[in-house]
């Protein structure tokens, strides 16, 4: 079984597929990008042409179980990114995970959350590297990690009251 | 009515490192609490030279942002560019011709030496020895001279273009590089080693200081020397194969001390690894255009896309997010040592500032990679 199967199958648990509630997440599309939706889940995306084996769609408040079983399965986890999707109102929050050696397997875990409302928890507790990726989220996005024990800025100086990622940051 | 000569022992007092000390090669802040010559808690200070790179990315179209991959880390600013073309042709659906793969595969391993050349200098500098520095620089100007015949700059190359190169490379650059190769290959057991390694005061300044191990590699995302030192053989070279890597016969070095000589002698024998890429690319560098056939306006197709090339320093990532429009909708820059540098707190601990500072050193740092 090659690696990214036995990681499908150890995160599938986490999405029965009567999942009840449905998140209204973006895609990005040409042109206009308009909403669409996609039920919370795993899906096997091309290596070659993706850079990553499995992009994995959850609720924020699934991002610490997603993160749980990955570091059982020995991931590291190698950088977050935030999105703003200006349009839709939305956030989005990137977390990308590897191995250290041995097989090849990325996985992109991804989850979307109210622009106005950023909120996720925080990963700080599986992994310390979590610390300073989710500081620097927080600089540029606004994104608030819900529990880190120390959500400062980080590359910004110390008293911005902006967040220059956003896509309606103007200087 | 006494009044204490010497503070007491539990009395600590915070010290300021930097941002503009030698020791941390840019500007990097350490703000240490001390309780004499001990280290009680380290914490770092990042931003000193930040500049928004990813806000640059969003503002320009793909090719535009190709300068400033190079102004991140300006050591190893060819595997920036690498990293960032791969990406992009990723998304794009771009064939980069062999001859291109080759020309790139070895400028970028030429880069390589040259960064672990200053490197070298650059450490024993902060451990005190002069003398290294000289040498060190001396070979690597050797590298700067033939990668500005190539690429036209000295540090910070725009060298890299979707579906290829800017400039094909010539014979002399070819009989160059050959007679470098066997002159470090001179140099490095004499120099090098006899003059520096097996020297005992370095010896004992890095031996079993600062102490990595393979558990907090992971926990933080530690790549690159500063993993291999520790005894995990990862490599995305070898791991993640991209590019023409994988024709290649090179080990990766990996030591199990898990402390600073062990870096050290990663970083050493790597050397000699990407003087075995560059021959056998050179023995092998084939015939053809250096340029795909690519439009002047790239749109790739919507969608997220990942990148990861192995800089002198670990594992970069370039995470772009496309919607289909002339520039990029979102870029993430994963840098190696800002990964790297954010075990410093924990690993520093109770340490004497003298060995901090040669465990600061045996990380590698490049500030405008970590503040990007």
């Amino acid at each position: 079984m090659e690696r990214y199967e036995k990681t499908r199958a150890a995160l599938d648990p986490l999405f029965p597929s009567n999942h009840e509630q449905e998140a209204v997440v973006v895609e990005p599309s040409d042109a206009e990008p308009s909403p669409q939706v996609r039920l919370p889940g795993v899906v096997v995306t091309e290596y070659d042409r993706t850079g990553s084996h499995l992009d994995v769609l959850c609720l924020p408040e699934q991002v610490v179980a997603v993160g749980q079983v990955l570091e059982e399965e020995g991931f590291f986890l190698e950088s977050i990114a935030g999105v703003d999707w200006l349009q839709q109102g939305q956030l989005e929050v990137i977390y990308d995970f590897n191995l250290l050696g041995g097989d090849q397997c990325r996985v992109m875990v991804r989850t979307f959350i109210d622009r106005n409302e950023p909120v996720v928890p925080t990963l700080t507790g599986i992994f310390s590297a979590a610390d300073w990726h989710e500081r620097e989220t927080f600089d540029f996005y606004g994104v608030h990690f819900q529990g880190h024990p120390d959500l400062t800025r980080i590359l910004l100086p110390e008293d911005a009251d902006f967040h220059p990622l956003l896509k309606d940051f103007a200087p | 009515m006494t009044v204490p000569i010497y503070p007491r022992h539990d009395e600590t007092f915070v010290l300021n490192l930097g941002p503009q000390h030698p020791a941390t090669h840019g500007v990097l802040r350490v703000k240490l609490t001390m309780d004499g010559e001990y280290i009680v808690k380290a914490e770092p200070v990042l931003g000193y030279i930040h500049r928004m790179h990813e806000k640059m990315a969003e503002a320009g179209t793909f090719a535009q942002f190709m300068p400033n991959t190079a102004r991140m880390d300006y050591l190893h600013a060819l595997a920036f560019n690498h990293g960032w073309a791969l990406v992009v042709e990723k998304a794009a659906g771009i064939e980069v011709p062999p001859r291109a793969e080759y020309i790139r595969v070895i400028t970028v391993e030429l880069n390589r030496i040259h960064s672990h050349l200053l490197w070298w200098a650059a450490n024993l500098l902060d451990l005190g020895a002069f003398t290294p520095l000289l040498y060190a620089f001396d070979d690597r100007e050797q590298v700067i001279d033939l990668l500005e015949r190539v690429t036209g700059s000295r540090l910070t190359y725009c060298y890299m273009r979707f579906g290829g190169v800017l400039n094909d490379i010539d014979e002399e650059f070819i009989s160059g590089t050959r007679a470098f190769l066997v002159r470090l290959r001179e140099r490095i057991p004499v120099f090098y080693h006899d003059l520096v390694t097996h020297n005992i005061i370095l010896i004992k300044r890095i031996k079993d200081i600062g102490i990595i191990t393979p558990e907090m590699c992971q926990r933080y995302g530690v790549t690159g020397p500063v993993a291999r030192g520790s005894g995990i053989n990862y490599d995305v070279r070898k791991d993640e194969p991209y590019s023409v890597y994988p024709e290649f016969d090179f080990d990766v070095p990996v030591y199990d001390e898990c402390d600073s000589m062990a870096r050290y002698m990663v970083r050493v024998d790597e050397m000699e690894q990407s003087m075995r890429i560059i021959e056998q690319a050179l023995d092998a560098l084939p015939d053809g255009p250096i340029m795909a056939k690519v439009p002047k306006m790239l749109k790739p197709e919507a969608g997220y896309y990942y990148s990861a090339v192995e800089t002198a320093r670990g594992s970069l990532g370039n995470r772009l997010v496309c919607n289909g429009d002339k520039n990029p909708y979102k870029l993430k820059i994963r840098s190696p040592t800002f990964s790297n540098l954010s075990l410093f707190g924990e690993v520093t601990q109770g340490m004497l500032l003298a060995d901090a500072l040669a465990f600061l050193g045996s990380l590698d740092l490049v500030i405008p990679e970590i503040d990007r």
